[in-house]
C-alpha cells in the first residue's frame, strides 16, 4: 500500500480495495467539530474522498430578527454569532450603523474600542489555538490558553460587566468610560502575555509530532482561497498580504504601527504561524493604544432615537476570524429593512472540502481546527 | 519455621493471591486514574478532583458505584453475545497475565513458569482480540475504524515489542521471570544499562500496545469520539476501561523486570548501602505523617476521619515492613516484602512516563505512526538484538571485555538509528509533497 496507489485511487473512482465506501457522519454531536457541524465523510479506508458539509443546526435567524428590532435592540444579537469574538462583531456593526447615519464616534471612544477588539482577537486565536491543539492530541495548551484567556475576559468584566456577550460599543460611541486602572490591567497582561505565549513555543512550534501533523495538511493556494473567497488568518496563511486594518482603516488603525504577518505554503502550519503572530501583533497595538488614549468625550452625536435616511451601506472589518461584513439596507424607519451579515467562519468553511480530499480522517479535524470556524457564525 | 515457609508453599497460597489480584487490581487501576488526572491537573495549572473525599481520594470508587449502577445498552444492530464477551476478555487477559508476574522474591500468583515471560506477553495479546472483536460487535462506523486502526497498531508494534525484549533475554539466557531478576543481580547491573536502546524500543512499543498517547489512535477521541468504546456504556466500559489500565500495569512490570531489575533494590550488591533497606518503612511512615498533617486541614469532619484512615493504614504498613526487623522468626518475609516496595516503585515510575508523555505530545496521525513502527522501530529493535548478540560473542570467544564491547554495539546501534531516521525524513518529505499534488488535482 504505498502512497501513490492511495493517490491513484484517489483520482480515479475505484477504491483502492474494490470495496464500498464508507459514508461516516461525523457530527452534529461530535467533540471536534466545534459545535453542531456535520460533516458528511466519504472514505475509502481511512482516506477522505470527499466532505459535504450540513449546516443549520443552530440556525436561529439572525438576520430576520434585525428587521423587527430597532437599530439599537439588534446590537446585542450581533454578539451571539461569532460568541468567542463578540466585541469585534458589535465593533462592525455599530460602525456600519454609524456609516449609514453619517456620524463618527469621537477619537477616545475610537481608541478603547480598537483595545478590546485586539484584546478579543487575542482571546479568540487563544481558544483556537487550545482547541486546535486538543483536537491534534495536545491536550496541556488549552489549559493555558484559557488561563490567558481569562485575563482578558476580567478586563471585559470590569469594563462593562460582561464576559462572553459583551454588548460594549453603542452606536455613536460608547456607553462606559474605561474604569479606573483600565490601562494598568491591559499593561499588565500585554506584558505577562509576551512571556507566556513562550510557553505555546515551546510546547507545538517545534514539536515534531505537531509539525508532522500539520505540515503539507490542508493546503490551500493563494488563487483557491481568493476564488472561494475565503479570507483572515487563511487568506494570509497562503501569502496574501489583505488586512482591512492597513486596507481600509476603520477604528483607530490608523494610527499603531503593526506587521502583517503571512505565510507561503497555506498549510496547517503556516496558518498557525501566521495566527501566532498576529497574538504578538495585537498586543503590540494595544500596548501603543494605552501610551496615549485622547481625553475627550465618549458619545457622538447621535439621539436616542435612531432614524437613518433611506439607503443601504456596506461595512466590513478584520474580525480574528476574517472578514466580517456588515450589508444594512434601510428604509427610514427606527427598523433597518433588511440586514445581510457576511460571516468570515460560513465563507472560509466552503474550503473544507477542498482541503481534506485525499487526506486522513485524523487531518479532516486538524483541518476543522486551522479554518477556526464558529458555529453561531456559521449558522447565524 | 520451616514449617511455615512449607505453608507458605502450598498451591491455596496462590489462590488468595489470585483472589488478591481479581479484588484489588480494578482498585488499583482506579486508583492509577486518579493519580494521572491529578498529574494532569498539576502539568496544567488545576487542581483535578477535589470534591469526593479529600483531595478527591474517593473518586474512584464513587466513579465506579456509578458506572454499576448505570442502565445497560446494547445497541439494538449490535451482535449482544459479542458484544458482551469482548470486554470481559480485555480484562480477564490483563489479569490473566498479571497472574505470572513477580512482584518480589516469594510474592507470586502462578507457579515458576519456565517460559514466565513468554506467557504474559502471550496472553496479555489476547486483550486486543476483546478490542477488535467489541469494535466489530457494536456495528458502529467510529467503533469499526477503531478496531482496524487498533489491529494494525497491535500488529506493528507487538513486533517491535517482542524485538526489545529479545535483547534483554539474549543478556539473562532464560524466560524463567525469577531467573531473569537474579541474572541481573549477579550481572551487578541492571539490562536496560547493558541494553540501553532495547530498553527505549520496548518503551515506545509498550505505549503503543496499550494505546496510550501519543499513540492512542484507537480511541482518539478528538477524531472517534470514542474508537471501539464508542457504544459501550456503563460497567462493560468500565471492564475496557479497567482492562486498558490494568494492562498498562503488566507492560510495566514487564519492563521492570526485564530492564529495571525487578524487585532488586538499588546497588543490590553493595553492602555498605544496605541501610537502603529501611528505606520502604521509612518512606511508607511518611506518607502517612504527612496524611496527618494534611487531616487538620480538611474543611469537612468526614474528611478528617478519611485523612485519619489512611495515615493509620500507612502507618499499620509501615509497622509491617519493620517487624521483620525485630522479631527473628519472620525475618523470612524481609525480601519479600522490600521487593514488593521496589518493585511497585519502578512501575509506578515506568506508568509516570506514559502520562507526562500524553499530557506533553499530540497525537501521531495513523500513516505516521505505522512509518515509526515499520521504518523505525522494527529495524532498530532487530539491530539492537544483532547488537546484544554481537557483544556476547566478543565477551565469550574473544575475551573482550563485558562494558566495552557493550558500550561499542550500542554505539553502533545508535548510529544506525540516526540513520533510519533521517531516512524517514526524506521518505516523508517526498511522500508530502505527492499529498500535495493530489491534493490540488480536485476540480470541482
Amino acid at each position: 500500500m504505498s502512497d501513490t496507489s492511495f493517490q491513484n485511487a484517489t483520482r480515479s473512482n475505484e477504491t483502492l480495495l474494490g470495496a464500498d465506501e464508507l459514508v461516516l457522519n461525523m457530527g452534529p454531536q461530535h467533540p471536534s467539530t466545534h459545535g453542531v457541524l456535520r460533516v458528511k465523510l466519504k472514505l475509502d479506508g481511512e482516506r477522505v474522498r470527499g466532505a459535504e458539509c450540513v449546516i443549520g443546526y443552530l440556525h436561529r435567524g439572525v438576520e430576520k430578527i434585525a428587521e423587527n428590532r430597532s437599530y439599537q435592540q439588534f446590537a446585542p444579537y450581533v454578539d451571539r454569532m461569532d460568541y468567542v469574538a463578540a466585541v469585534s462583531n458589535g465593533l462592525g456593526y455599530c460602525e456600519a450603523v454609524e456609516k449609514l447615519l453619517q456620524v463618527e464616534a469621537p477619537p477616545r471612544a475610537k481608541v478603547i474600542r480598537t483595545i478590546l477588539t485586539e484584546l478579543q482577537r487575542i482571546t479568540s486565536h487563544l481558544v483556537w489555538l487550545g482547541t486546535h491543539a486538543l483536537d491534534i492530541g495536545a491536550l496541556t495548551p488549552l489549559f493555558y490558553c484559557f488561563r490567558e484567556r481569562e485575563e482578558i475576559l476580567k478586563i471585559f468584566e470590569k469594563y462593562c460587566g460582561a464576559r462572553l456577550t459583551t454588548h460594549a460599543f453603542r452606536i455613536g460611541g460608547l456607553q462606559y468610560e474605561a474604569y479606573d486602572g483600565f490601562e494598568q490591567d491591559v499593561a499588565r497582561f500585554c506584558q505577562d502575555f509576551e512571556r507566556r505565549i513562550q510557553d505555546y513555543v515551546d510546547l507545538l512550534t517545534g514539536n515534531s509530532i505537531w509539525i508532522g501533523r500539520t505540515r503539507n495538511v490542508g493546503i490551500l493556494s493563494a488563487a483557491d482561497c481568493i476564488a472561494l473567497g475565503a479570507t483572515g488568518p487563511v487568506l494570509r496563511a497562503s501569502g496574501v498580504k489583505w488586512d482591512l486594518r492597513k486596507a481600509q482603516p476603520y477604528a483607530a488603525y490608523d494610527r499603531y504601527q503593526f506587521e502583517i504577518p503571512t505565510g507561503t505554503n497555506g498549510d496547517t502550519y503556516d496558518r498557525y504561524m501566521v495566527r501566532m503572530e498576529e497574538m504578538r501583533q495585537s498586543r503590540l497595538i494595544c500596548l501603543q493604544a494605552i501610551e496615549s488614549i485622547p481625553e475627550g468625550a465618549i458619545f457622538g452625536k447621535v439621539g436616542k432615537v435612531i432614524k437613518p435616511p433611506v439607503g443601504e451601506i456596506y461595512h466590513s472589518i478584520e474580525a480574528p476570524k476574517g472578514i466580517l461584513g456588515y450589508y444594512i439596507v434601510s428604509d427610514g424607519t427606527t427598523q433597518p429593512y433588511r440586514v445581510r451579515i457576511r460571516p468570515p467562519s460560513f465563507v472560509n468553511l466552503q474550503a473544507l472540502d477542498k482541503m481534506v480530499r485525499g487526506h486522513l480522517v485524523a487531518d479532516v479535524v486538524a483541518i476543522i481546527g486551522t479554518l477556526d470556524i464558529v458555529l453561531g457564525e456559521v449558522d447565524r | 519455621m520451616t514449617v511455615l515457609l512449607q505453608f507458605l508453599e502450598t498451591w491455596w497460597v496462590q489462590l488468595v493471591c489470585g483472589v488478591v489480584i481479581v479484588a484489588v487490581v480494578p482498585l488499583i487501576a482506579g486508583y492509577v486514574v486518579l493519580v494521572e488526572r491529578k498529574l494532569m491537573a498539576d502539568m496544567q495549572a488545576r487542581l483535578g478532583p477535589m470534591r469526593v473525599g479529600p483531595h478527591g481520594l474517593l473518586q474512584p470508587i464513587a466513579d465506579a458505584l456509578k458506572l454499576l449502577i448505570k442502565e445497560d445498552i446494547i445497541p439494538r444492530d449490535a451482535d449482544a453475545l459479542i458484544f458482551w464477551l469482548a470486554p470481559v476478555l480485555s480484562m480477564t487477559a490483563a489479569l490473566t497475565s498479571m497472574g505470572a508476574i513477580y512482584f518480589g522474591p516469594s510474592f507470586r500468583v502462578a507457579e515458576d513458569i519456565n517460559i514466565g515471560i513468554l506467557f504474559i506477553i502471550g496472553v496479555s495479546s489476547l486483550g486486543f482480540l476483546g478490542i477488535i472483536l467489541g469494535g466489530w460487535a457494536s456495528n458502529s462506523h467510529y467503533s469499526i475504524i477503531g478496531a482496524v486502526r487498533s489491529t494494525a497498531q497491535l500488529v506493528s508494534y507487538e513486533t517491535a515489542g517482542g524485538l526489545a525484549i529479545i535483547s534483554a533475554l539474549l543478556l539473562s539466557g532464560t524466560l524463567r521471570v525469577s531467573a531473569i531478576v537474579d541474572a541481573q543481580a549477579s550481572n551487578h547491573m541492571w539490562f536496560i544499562f547493558m541494553a540501553p536502546v532495547g530498553f527505549f524500543t520496548y518503551l515506545v512499543a509498550s505505549i503503543a500496545e496499550t494505546n496510550r498517547a501519543p499513540f492512542d489512535l484507537p480511541e482518539a477521541e478528538s477524531e472517534l469520539v470514542a474508537g471501539y468504546m464508542t457504544e459501550y456504556s456503563g460497567f462493560r466500559w468500565a471492564l475496557y476501561f479497567l482492562g486498558e489500565y490494568a494492562n498498562m500495569i503488566v507492560v510495566a512490570s514487564i519492563a521492570t523486570t526485564l530492564f529495571l531489575g525487578g524487585w532488586l533494590r538499588p546497588f543490590p550488591n553493595v553492602h555498605w548501602l544496605n541501610w537502603i533497606d529501611l528505606l520502604p518503612p521509612l518512606v511508607i511512615a511518611a506518607v502517612g505523617a504527612y496524611c496527618v498533617y494534611r487531616a487538620g486541614k480538611q474543611p469537612v469532619k468526614v474528611q478528617v476521619w478519611f485523612m485519619w484512615a489512611v495515615a493509620l493504614s500507612c502507618f499499620a504498613i509501615a509497622v509491617l515492613y519493620v517487624l521483620p526487623w525485630l522479631v527473628q522468626p519472620l525475618r523470612f518475609a524481609l525480601p519479600g516484602l522490600n521487593g514488593a516496595f521496589w518493585f511497585l516503585l519502578k512501575i509506578s515510575g515506568y506508568i509516570y512516563i506514559f502520562m507526562w508523555l500524553r499530557f506533553t505530545l499530540p497525537r501521531y496521525r495513523f500513516d505516521q505512526l505505522m512509518h515509526l513502527g515499520w521504518y523505525i522501530l522494527i529495524p532498530l529493535a532487530i539491530v539492537n538484538v544483532f547488537a546484544v548478540g554481537v557483544a556476547l560473542l566478543l565477551e565469550a570467544e574473544f575475551g573482550w571485555n563485558r562494558w566495552i564491547a557493550m558500550i561499542v554495539t550500542t554505539a553502533c546501534t545508535l548510529a544506525v538509528s540516526i540513520y533510519l531516521v533521517r531516512l524517514q525524513d526524506k521518505r516523508s518529505a517526498a511522500a508530502s509533497s505527492a499529498t500535495a499534488v493530489t491534493s490540488d488535482s480536485y476540480a470541482g
